[in-house]
């Protein structure tokens, strides 16, 4: 018998008698009361301390070029297909993501500019899926800035109807916040693998 | 009659003595104690906050439970569905039985890449399992990314809880070990590190960014495993798992076999659950869900080891396959009264705390006396069971797991003081006329009880740390008759005035 069979033979004499457990879910699945959407998830972002603004979408361009100046940017990675308008405004040195990228080649870039699939305003959590303008998961995670753009049409209320909103298929990322540890006496400090900044635009 | 796959009992984390001998230790050692309430403290209450700002927290309880409770009831099933769309998928699925398998699958994936070192996640499971003890005696170093971890490992030291495995290291403990050791294995720690938390993690970024550049394989757990559709969860904060599970060619995850959940749906009630209840927020920075091998982003080359190492033992008993439900978030830890006194390391297991008072022996069984202890570290408050997000009866298991102890103690040990004492006890109780001839016995000698401080033998165990309770003048049963015939007195005005 390989090993296979052997612990599907032991977990088949282990719950023989088990009967079967009823499953109750009870919990709830949208936010109660009718919250302002954009309002909760800006204020949850900002309690993660992460950089995050609400703008519109003709100011986009300027916006971006704005934060990654603030932020003296000189180096920029972004998905293969992001839409060469959002760039306009700055003269960072562009990578397009594609395979040829290494995460080496990424150390000694700045920055990296992306979209998002989903938003949960409860938690203040941004979820990647490698889907339209969000490229590879290695971009978001060697540079040591994180631009991101959130679509308010994306943002959903709880974490239930994110989880209903994605494709498991696919590589997801949840983000909320800058990378942090309380590994130290629980004091919580921001920054130690990923991006050590995030700044999020929502974009109305 | 147990059944199921037993590891070897008494496999012992670090050769420690048993629970209560270690724990006297620990409770000596002030700076541990000192670190641990604040810590504990600290979570507990930043717990409490997180939970109470959800209205539906018990009904998410339930369904925690209750789905964790039909999936192992159907474990089989989901294995293999979980098993062949996670093959559909991409990845390569191993099975092991024990410890011993899983670290040989593991080690032979490394040594087929021809590496000498690999990264690993955080993870209790190969933890567990030894894997870094086994690839170390295959010459492979497998360096440790989250931070806790590494200043265990550089500290030569063990995990003492599973959230903040360094919870018993004060930050000027931790720039010591860190200024000490990283300059051996790797890029040392700058010359002017201070004790301040944020260089502390500043120097282990830059320490381990050059490893994980240069990493080709890597290991992981696994917080979920989805059944339907063949996807791994893993949950951090750092960084360090999301450089781990993206960066290297080939990624290597032991996933506990009750990790499964059914559907991916089903991630909506754990996902809020797991956060809330470990790191007292309302989500953690980064969580990663992968399924089998994504073409052109991430590891290229994806294996899953499902591992038993006595889960189906613990699944066969009917009262403590509860404690598979297990998420590992560590709640129960910060409200333990017990642990808060003696930390991790005195439980002398990578489960440490109410769940691995529990856990370990139903994994192992009590044949141990390792295992054999750790029932009785509980005063059974109860704060644990209030505390699980999975609403594991952890004192009813605790109570199960001695009678248990007890039973296998007997059945291999002959008559010891204490069971002809409870013998003697039982023979007396078990009669109103010797229990009354007792207590009239016990009454005639209170005088002499009470002058007792201490009892030779075995009983001294019982005296040094409690009063020998006083005896009163007049038993129940004897104050019960005088009372019921002094009302009848009252009430028959023919007697006495």
């Amino acid at each position: 018998m390989d090993s296979r069979e052997r612990v599907l033979a032991a977990v088949r004499s282990a719950i023989h008698e088990a009967g079967e457990p009823v499953v109750t879910r009870n919990h709830d699945t949208t936010l109660a009361g009718d919250p302002d959407l954009v309002e909760l998830f800006v204020e949850r972002v900002d309690d993660y301390r992460a950089e995050v603004h609400v703008i519109d979408e003709a100011d986009l361009t300027l916006r971006i070029g704005e934060v990654l100046g603030a932020h003296k940017v000189n180096s920029l990675v972004v998905p293969a297909d992001l839409d060469g308008a959002w760039l306009k405004t700055t003269h960072a040195r562009l990578v397009h993501d594609s395979e040829e990228v290494t995460a080496a080649d990424l150390e000694g870039i700045d920055a990296v500019v992306t979209g998002s699939a989903v938003a949960i305003a409860l938690t203040g959590t941004i979820i990647l899926d490698g889907g339209e303008l969000q490229g590879r998961r290695l971009i978001t995670l060697v540079p040591d800035l994180h631009v991101c753009v959130v679509r308010v049409d994306d943002i959903v209320g709880s974490v239930p109807e994110a989880v209903r909103r994605l494709n498991p298929t696919r590589p997801l990322t949840w983000i909320s916040g800058p990378s942090a540890t309380s590994d130290i006496e629980l004091n919580r400090v921001e920054g130690v693998h990923g991006p050590r900044t995030l700044v999020v635009l929502v974009v109305r | 009659m147990t059944v199921g796959l037993q590891p070897q009992p008494g496999v012992k984390f670090l050769g420690m003595p048993p629970f209560p001998e270690a724990a006297r230790t620990a409770l000596g050692d002030e700076q541990l104690r000192r670190n641990l309430g604040h810590a504990t403290s600290t979570i507990r209450t930043k717990r409490l906050n997180a939970v109470s700002e959800l209205a539906d927290w018990e009904e998410l309880r339930i369904s925690g439970a209750s789905i964790k409770d039909h999936t192992l009831a159907h474990l089989d099933d989901y294995l293999e569905q979980f098993a062949a769309a996670a093959t559909a998928a991409g990845a390569t699925v191993h099975w092991a039985a024990d410890a011993e398998e899983a670290c040989a699958i593991g080690v032979a994936i490394a040594r087929q890449h021809q590496v000498d070192e690999v990264v690993k996640v955080k993870s209790m499971a190969t933890q567990e399992i030894e894997l870094n003890e086994a690839l170390e005696a295959a010459g492979i170093d497998a360096w440790e990314t989250d931070l806790a971890e590494l200043i265990v490992q550089l500290g030569g030291d063990t995990p003492s809880h599973f959230l903040v495995p360094a919870i018993h290291r004060n930050r000027h403990e931790i720039a010591e070990i860190f200024t000490r050791r990283m300059g051996e294995v790797g890029r040392a720690a700058p010359d002017d590190l201070t004790a301040d938390p944020a260089r502390l993690a500043e120097a282990a970024r830059l320490h381990l960014r050059e490893k994980f550049l240069r990493a080709k394989v890597a290991f992981s757990g696994a917080n979920f495993a989805v059944a339907e559709t063949g996807t791994l969860v893993v949950v951090e904060s750092e960084g360090n798992g999301r450089m781990c599970l993206t960066l290297p060619e080939v990624l290597v995850s032991v996933v506990g076999i009750e990790k499964i959940v059914p559907r991916f749906e089903d991630l909506e009630v754990f996902m809020q659950l797991l956060p809330r209840s470990s790191t007292a927020e309302r989500m953690n920075p980064y969580t990663t869900m992968w399924t089998g091998v994504t073409p052109g982003d991430g590891p290229q080359e994806v294996h899953i080891i499902l591992l038993d190492n006595g889960r189906t033992r613990a699944l066969a008993d009917r009262v403590g396959r509860q404690a598979l439900r297990c998420i590992r978030c560590s709640a129960c830890l910060n409200v333990c009264p017990v642990y808060e006194r003696v930390g991790g390391h005195a439980y002398g297991s990578v489960y440490p705390g109410p769940i691995g008072a529990i856990l370990n022996p139903l994994l192992h069984g009590v044949a141990d006396e390792h295992d054999a202890a750790l029932p009785f570290a509980s005063s059974l408050c109860g704060a644990c069971y209030e505390a699980c997000p999975v609403a594991i009866d952890i004192p009813t298991v605790l109570i199960d797991q001695r009678a248990e102890a007890v039973r296998e103690k007997a059945s291999h040990v002959g008559p010891d003081p204490e069971r002809v004492a409870m013998k003697a006890a039982a023979w007396v109780l078990d009669s109103p006329k010797r229990l009354r001839f007792a207590e009239r016995i016990a009454i005639r000698l209170r005088g002499l009880i009470a002058r007792i401080r201490w009892l030779p033998g075995m009983p001294g165990g019982w005296t040094r740390s409690r009063a020998v309770p006083p005896i009163p003048e007049q038993s129940f049963r004897d104050w019960w008759a005088q009372r019921a015939s002094a009302e009848r007195e009252r009430e028959e005005p023919d007697g006495q005035p």
